[in-house]
């Protein structure tokens, strides 16, 4: 298991009010993202446990990537990752920022 | 000039060498060595139908244990090589030079023996030109096809899977080659005559069915939600604007995911008689719930597809069928359907370099074209405006007079940055052109030139190379939308904000795209069984697709 850790400066604050989102699963080629308001308002932590070692620089890509393109600010992030390609990652983050966006139901 | 008539005489001492051997036009499947081992000289060129699906298998076995001390050196034209049988035949000297369309299911072991100097080939093409060769320089002297059912004077009925076998029979025996049938049985009268039993010199009764691949089912089961982000870009972003009713989709799971997208996320967005009216497409069982729903006016079909049969007979409002119900497929019209008279063509490659070249080759499997080239190409010939052709076409050449501008087929390459195995989508440098160097090949097999196609969709945007101005502006585009490949991170991030400012670039939140629908929820069908269900039960799908 390989940990990294990134702390972004976030040009765009998390919309909604819920305090906390998960979106996906810990599967082979698949992760679980855990999304919780407990950042300051300009900044995103992200902390990343996964399967698959030695791809350090493309995680570093893409959550800089994510942090730009969507409204993170304000969120410490968890990523359990069970060896996912990078554009299942980028697709389980943005689904993240859209869900704990989304009203209580 | 008295040697006129030579061919004739040539078929005539055939024919007569081949009536040791028959009844009448029947050969006991008992005779067969000895019949094939009478009737096809060295150095014959010979069609063994081996079309997309349906495959002449006991006539390939045949043919297979001739002895090469007798038969040998045959010139093989054939679209399909995808029995073991079909390279054995090579394996044994039996054949020696090859010209073919399609070698899925051979692919590696073709490229082993490309390598290894057992074949020497004469092209890769794709169907429509390999069809064009049989009536030009690639004749066949000898065709051994296959169908459903025969009648003592050789009318053959196909069935559904009608494929390439006119083609072949009109080129083989207007020329004076020969004709020789394996049907599943012998019958007094044929359900429907799809090839005149005049043009059939031989039949044999093999007992049973041919062998026949089911290629395009594609289980929804297995469909991701990266495939259905993609999808969603693609009629949001290409099928709605430009509003394409006239298409051809390739095999793949992205189109599939399309298909099923329709009734849903199609629907929410109003597109219903907009888009995806008439099709040149196989009979997909992912097509079913469009039909269903409503969305499909008509399709013209290459082939059929294994479990689909009773599904088609009952739905001849959209489909062509014959008088005994059954589905007329035809290769070469609808080849040409696709060519002509569809506006766009969206499928799935394995390698894509930096001009937009995309191929299927890799320096270990060959899988051939099929007709993916033909119907991703421009045709230019076209005469015809539509809507979604002249949008394309003042794309790409604003500044013109539009009396004179020829519009552009859409020619839109569909996948995830990754595919199988992790391996990048994006390359600089296609194995096709490390294959060429090493077979010494003239052409590298290219599946579509740079210059044909139009849009490349990936999970991260949509890139329109119709909108750039020069070759560094398309490389960009190609590289903003490559993900998180290395082709994609070594991107210049200004130069593809400035084409996304232009719109040549659209992202998924460009479009409005709400990441939360990438869910297998959105899919119409989620099964084989959801599948089987939508058509009614009609639809039976084959063992190997149940698990239920």
């Amino acid at each position: 298991m390989e940990k990294l850790s990134f702390r972004l400066t976030a040009p765009r604050c998390a919309g909604g009010t819920r305090t906390q989102a998960i979106v996906g699963v810990v599967a082979s080629g698949n992760l679980e993202v855990l999304l919780e308001r407990a950042s300051p308002a300009d900044m995103c932590t992200i902390d990343i446990a996964t399967a698959a070692h030695g791809f350090g620089a493309v995680w570093d890509a893409v959550v800089r990537d994510f942090v730009a393109r969507r409204s993170a600010g304000g969120l410490r992030i968890s990523i359990n990752d069970g060896g996912a390609r990078p554009d299942t990652v980028a697709l389980r983050l943005a689904q993240g920022v859209r869900k704990i966006e989304e009203p209580e139901r | 000039m008295s040697d006129w008539g030579m061919q004739k005489a040539a078929l005539a001492e055939r024919l007569a060498a081949g009536d040791q051997h028959a009844k009448g036009k029947m050969v006991p499947i008992a005779n067969l060595p000895a019949f094939l081992k009478a009737v096809i000289r060295s150095g014959d060129r010979v069609c063994l139908e081996g079309d997309n699906q349906k495959q002449a298998d006991i006539l390939a076995s045949a043919l297979a244990n001739l002895d090469p001390r007798d038969v040998h050196d045959l010139h093989m034209v054939q679209s399909g090589v995808v029995l073991p049988s079909h390279l054995d035949i090579f394996d044994k000297g039996i054949a020696r030079r090859l010209d073919f369309s399609y070698s899925g299911p051979q692919s590696a072991r073709i490229a082993r023996m490309l390598f290894g100097r057992k074949i020497e080939l004469g092209a890769v093409h794709t169907y429509l030109e390999l069809f064009a060769r049989y009536f030009i320089d690639l004749t066949p002297n000898v065709a051994l096809i296959a169908a459903v059912s025969a009648d003592k004077d050789g009318n053959l009925y196909t069935g559904p899977n009608t494929e390439d076998t006119p083609t072949v029979v009109e080129a083989t025996s207007y020329k004076n080659g020969l004709v020789v049938a394996q049907v599943t049985e012998i019958v007094d009268k044929v359900p429907r005559v799809d090839i005149p039993g005049d043009l059939v010199h031989f039949v044999v009764e093999a007992g049973r069915p041919f062998y026949v691949e089911p290629l395009f089912t594609r289980d929804p089961a297995a469909i991701t939600e990266t495939q259905i982000l993609t999808a969603m870009l693609a009629i949001k972003g290409i099928y709605a604007p430009y509003g394409v009713r006239r298409l051809n989709h390739g095999i793949g799971f992205n189109t599939a995911a399309i298909e099923l997208l329709l009734p849903t996320y199609g629907e929410r967005l109003g597109l219903k008689g907009k888009i995806c009216t008439h099709f040149a497409l196989n009979p997909h069982p992912t097509i079913i719930p469009a039909i269903e729903s409503g969305w499909v006016d008509q399709i013209h079909c290459f082939g059929s597809e294994v479990g689909m049969e009773d599904y088609v007979a009952a739905r001849s409002d959209v489909f062509f069928t014959g008088p005994d119900g059954s589905l007329r497929s035809n290769r070469a019209f609808c080849q040409t359907a696709g060519l002509y008279a569809c506006d766009m063509f969206i499928g799935s490659t394995l390698q894509i370099d930096l001009d937009g070249h995309s191929s299927t080759v890799t320096t270990s499997r060959i899988a051939g074209f099929g007709g993916a080239p033909n119907m991703g190409s421009d045709p230019r010939g076209r005469r015809h405006p539509s809507e979604p052709w002249l949008k394309a076409g003042a794309e790409a050449d604003p500044d013109s007079n539009a009396a004179l501008r020829r519009g552009r087929k859409l020619v839109v390459q569909i996948g995830e940055t990754f595919g199988e195995r992790k391996a990048p989508l994006f390359v600089e440098r296609l194995d096709a052109l490390d294959l060429a160097r090493e077979l010494k090949l003239d052409l590298a097999p290219v599946m579509v030139y740079s210059d044909d196609v139009t849009h490349i969709v990936t999970e991260e945007g949509i890139a329109n190379l119709l909108m750039c101005r020069s070759k560094d502006e398309r490389e960009q585009a190609i590289r903003g939308v490559a993900g998180y490949t290395d082709i994609g991170r070594a991107r210049d991030a200004k130069l593809v904000e400035q084409l996304r400012q232009r719109g040549v670039i659209q992202r998924p939140e460009d479009l409005d795209i709400d990441p939360l629908d990438a869910d297998r929820s959105l899919l119409a069908a989620r099964s084989i069984k959801d599948l089987m269900l939508a058509s009614g039960g009609l639809y039976r799908p084959p063992s190997r697709f149940r698990n239920w």
